[in-house]
């Protein structure tokens, strides 16, 4: 099948202006041969969105050098149902049928996702029609049927300091038997936020997408208008982005491994990580005035770093180098957490696969796959650093992962921060005209961000969290696990609730 | 493990310290710090008994302020011994600490979450966003800032707000707390607790 969509794609001539990867009008038999190759397992989704008049699905056909971006037509409102042939799609399709009212033909799943009823307006990107507010609690939850199986309905509003969504338990004493997500909640509106507005309030939305992922977003959003436009920004700006993303790397995942750890009733190394945060984010405000780096990646370049930026930074990581092994060390020989850890919340290599996750949930499951190196970019492309893969699959293989990518990230700084390149750190924008798309590795995963620019403007833009492939597996991951083991997967994971509602 | 313990027997407390006449003076944010603390845990003292308990409410943020908010609990700035503490139920709460645009997907489950917390309450909006002035705040998909949804008692902006900002709004929340009553609830079903 992915040959039949191979030489589909051979016969297209791509939409002139899209960059680097080629875009495809295809028909509706395209579409569907896309959507079923994906299916049988012949390439990734990596993104499927909608605009006025189009969606579009981006994907790696396998064995391709290059994804592509595939775009039909909508006619009559509707177009095929990827999610029918590839589950993963489901969602996706259901996002967009709730902003645009394109609505996918024999889908199985037609529940509205992002939609709760509340805006007073249907499909507010489209027709926009008007419609009556409903009770945002009603939702058709997917039936649990069985003997003594018995709900356990949790949040939105959570125990801890977190973002907002629901779980829906059907449990068998203290087994969970299903679990269901129904997310959504801190819908913003984003894409209706990057429909024809300037090029910065459109950065500044970006970089506000998932504030922990704030570097990742805007270094994805900045490489896909610099492709839009054909231009290339300074040595000195390629270097400090990557020095902004490995930091904001160390600094999410210390907090996870705490966090993680602490679900375990193990707060000591909680406490631990939680200081070597504190002076990650200490030291990312002495050198780029923001703890977490926020609005400092723009187009054409970066906000420069302090004087002494290299200094500081450098200082941190001796400082947090050692410690953190030690609580590594102590991490691999404290059994009673690693009863908690191993074995609990496994998700298999085929989902992983399927779903084409990534980040920290694919690699725990033996999916070798990291964007700085696959679908590589400036300043990774030039630059050998390992990627951890482990294959159990288990709360304890997204521990080690996060705790690896560390290591690495440490490397990669210490390199970067003894060789700053000097000169400018942006370049101004041209008023062009383009489309682009680009991918970076935020500590949770791959984000894509595809914009289309009209006269320097930002016609259009979409962002996709790794987040909308990692949700679905932690619903596998938890099933017949115990109720209480649910906050220490829901941690291992540490999906993103903003990045995924838009 | 227990190298690690006895180390600690041994280590100086990473917690920015309270300052002493005789010891050098501290960096200018800890000292701050130190300093705020004692003030914080004066008033706490005096308005509360012993504390405050504070529920956290995420009401369409990017989670930027949550990740700040997050660190009021680390060793480094330890809020829990002036006195404040975070609860897992509106139900055990003093204040709300809410966040984000108010979404229209997040709106009822703020006001349930209001309506859940016994009187007397105060309500702080954290950050630019729940301030009213953020990059969200035309949308069809948001109500806007926290105020317009219930009663705000004190804004904390930043975005995110540092948490040495949280620290200084709490104060200030204590000061205005004795100063006067929390705010009264606008005429809308939603604060009919
Ligand atoms: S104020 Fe800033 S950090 Fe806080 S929720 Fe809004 S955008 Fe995110």
């Amino acid at each position: 099948m992915s040959e039949r969509l191979a030489k589909l794609i051979a016969e297209q001539t791509p939409v002139a202006g899209h960059r680097p990867w080629p875009r495809y009008e295809v028909d509706q038999a395209g579409w569907i041969v896309a959507a079923q190759a994906l299916g049988e397992g012949g390439g990734d989704l990596l993104g499927l969105w909608g605009e006025k008049d189009f969606v579009h699905l981006a994907l790696r056909v396998a064995g391709a050098a290059t994804p592509c971006v595939i775009s039909y037509r909508v006619k009559s409102a509707d177009f095929p149902s990827v999610g029918r042939y590839h589950a993963p799609a489901l969602r996706l399709e259901r996002a967009v049928r709730d902003l645009y009212g394109h609505a996918p033909f024999s889908s199985p799943d037609r529940r509205p996702w992002l939609d709760h009823g509340a805006w007073g307006l249907r499909a507010p990107l489209g027709p926009r029609a008007p419609s009556l507010r409903r009770d945002p609690a009603a939702y058709d939850f997917l039936p649990a049927l069985g003997e003594g199986l018995h709900q356990i309905p949790v949040g939105p509003v959570h125990a801890g300091i977190i973002e907002p969504g629901h779980f829906r338990f059907s449990v068998n004493g203290e087994i969970v038997a299903r679990l269901e997500e129904r997310l959504g909640y801190v819908h913003k509106g984003i894409d209706g936020l990057l429909t024809d507005t300037d090029m910065e309030r459109a950065s500044r939305v970006v970089a506000r997408i998932s504030g922990g992922s704030t570097v990742a977003y805007s270094f994805a959003f900045a490489r896909a208008v610099e492709e839009a436009l054909q231009i290339d920004p300074p040595p000195r700006a390629k270097i400090l982005r990557g020095v902004m993303a490995e930091i904001e790397r160390i600094a999410n995942h210390l907090g996870d491994i705490g966090a993680i750890c602490n679900d375990a009733s193990f707060s000591l190394i909680h406490a631990h990580c939680g200081i070597f945060r504190e002076r990650v984010l200490a030291a990312a405000d002495r050198a780029f005035g923001h703890r977490l780096m926020m609005d400092r990646i723009v187009p054409g370049g970066t906000e420069d770093a302090g004087l002494g930026a290299s200094r500081a930074l450098q200082l941190m990581l001796d400082e947090i180098e050692k410690p953190f092994a030690e609580i590594v060390r102590l991490y691999d020989d404290t059994p009673s957490l690693q009863d908690r850890t191993c074995n609990t919340g496994v998700v298999s290599k085929e989902l992983v696969e399927k779903w084409a996750a990534g980040g920290h949930v694919g690699r725990a499951s033996g999916r070798n796959f990291d964007t700085r190196r696959d679908f590589p970019y400036a300043p990774y492309h030039d630059t050998h650093f390992d990627v951890p893969v482990f294959t159990a699959g288990d709360v304890d293989a997204r521990v080690w992962v996060r705790i690896c990518e560390i290591e690495q990230s440490i490397v990669l700084l210490r390199r970067w921060l003894a060789n700053l390149p000097p000169g400018p750190a942006r370049v101004e924008l041209p008023n062009g005209t383009g489309e682009g798309i680009a991918m970076t590795e935020a500590f949770r995963g791959d984000v894509l961000v595809w914009v289309r620019v009209e006269g320097g403007r930002i016609a259009r833009a979409h962002a996709r969290d790794a987040s909308w492939f990692q949700w679905p597996l932690l619903e596998a991951a938890i099933e017949n696990n115990i109720v209480a083991d649910f906050p220490l997967c829901n941690k291992s994971f540490n999906c993103s609730y903003s990045g995924h509602d838009l | 493990m227990r190298t690690l313990l006895l180390r600690s027997l041994f280590l100086r407390a990473v917690t920015v310290p309270a300052p002493r006449p005789d010891a050098s003076p501290p960096p200018a944010e800890e000292a701050i710090l130190a300093e705020l603390g004692k003030a914080l845990e004066v008033r706490t003292r005096r308005l509360f008994g012993r504390s405050i308990t504070i529920r956290e409410v995420d009401a369409g943020s990017c989670n930027g302020c949550e990740l700040e908010i997050h660190a009021l609990n680390n060793a480094v700035y330890d809020v829990e011994r002036f006195g404040i503490k975070f609860a897992a139920s509106p139900r055990h709460a003093d204040v709300l600490l809410v966040t984000g645009p108010v979404t229209h997907n997040m709106r009822v489950a703020l006001e349930r979450t209001y309506a859940a917390t016994p009187d007397p309450k105060w309500v702080v909006a954290v950050g630019d966003c729940a301030a009213g002035c953020g990059v969200f705040a035309e949308s069809y998909a948001t109500v806007g800032s926290v105020e317009k949804v219930v009663p705000v008692d004190l804004v904390i902006k930043g975005c995110p707000p540092k948490p040495i900002d949280l620290v200084k709004g709490l104060l200030e929340l204590m000061d205005r707390a004795t100063a006067k009553p929390a705010a009264k609830p606008p005429d809308q079903p939603a604060a009919q607790a």
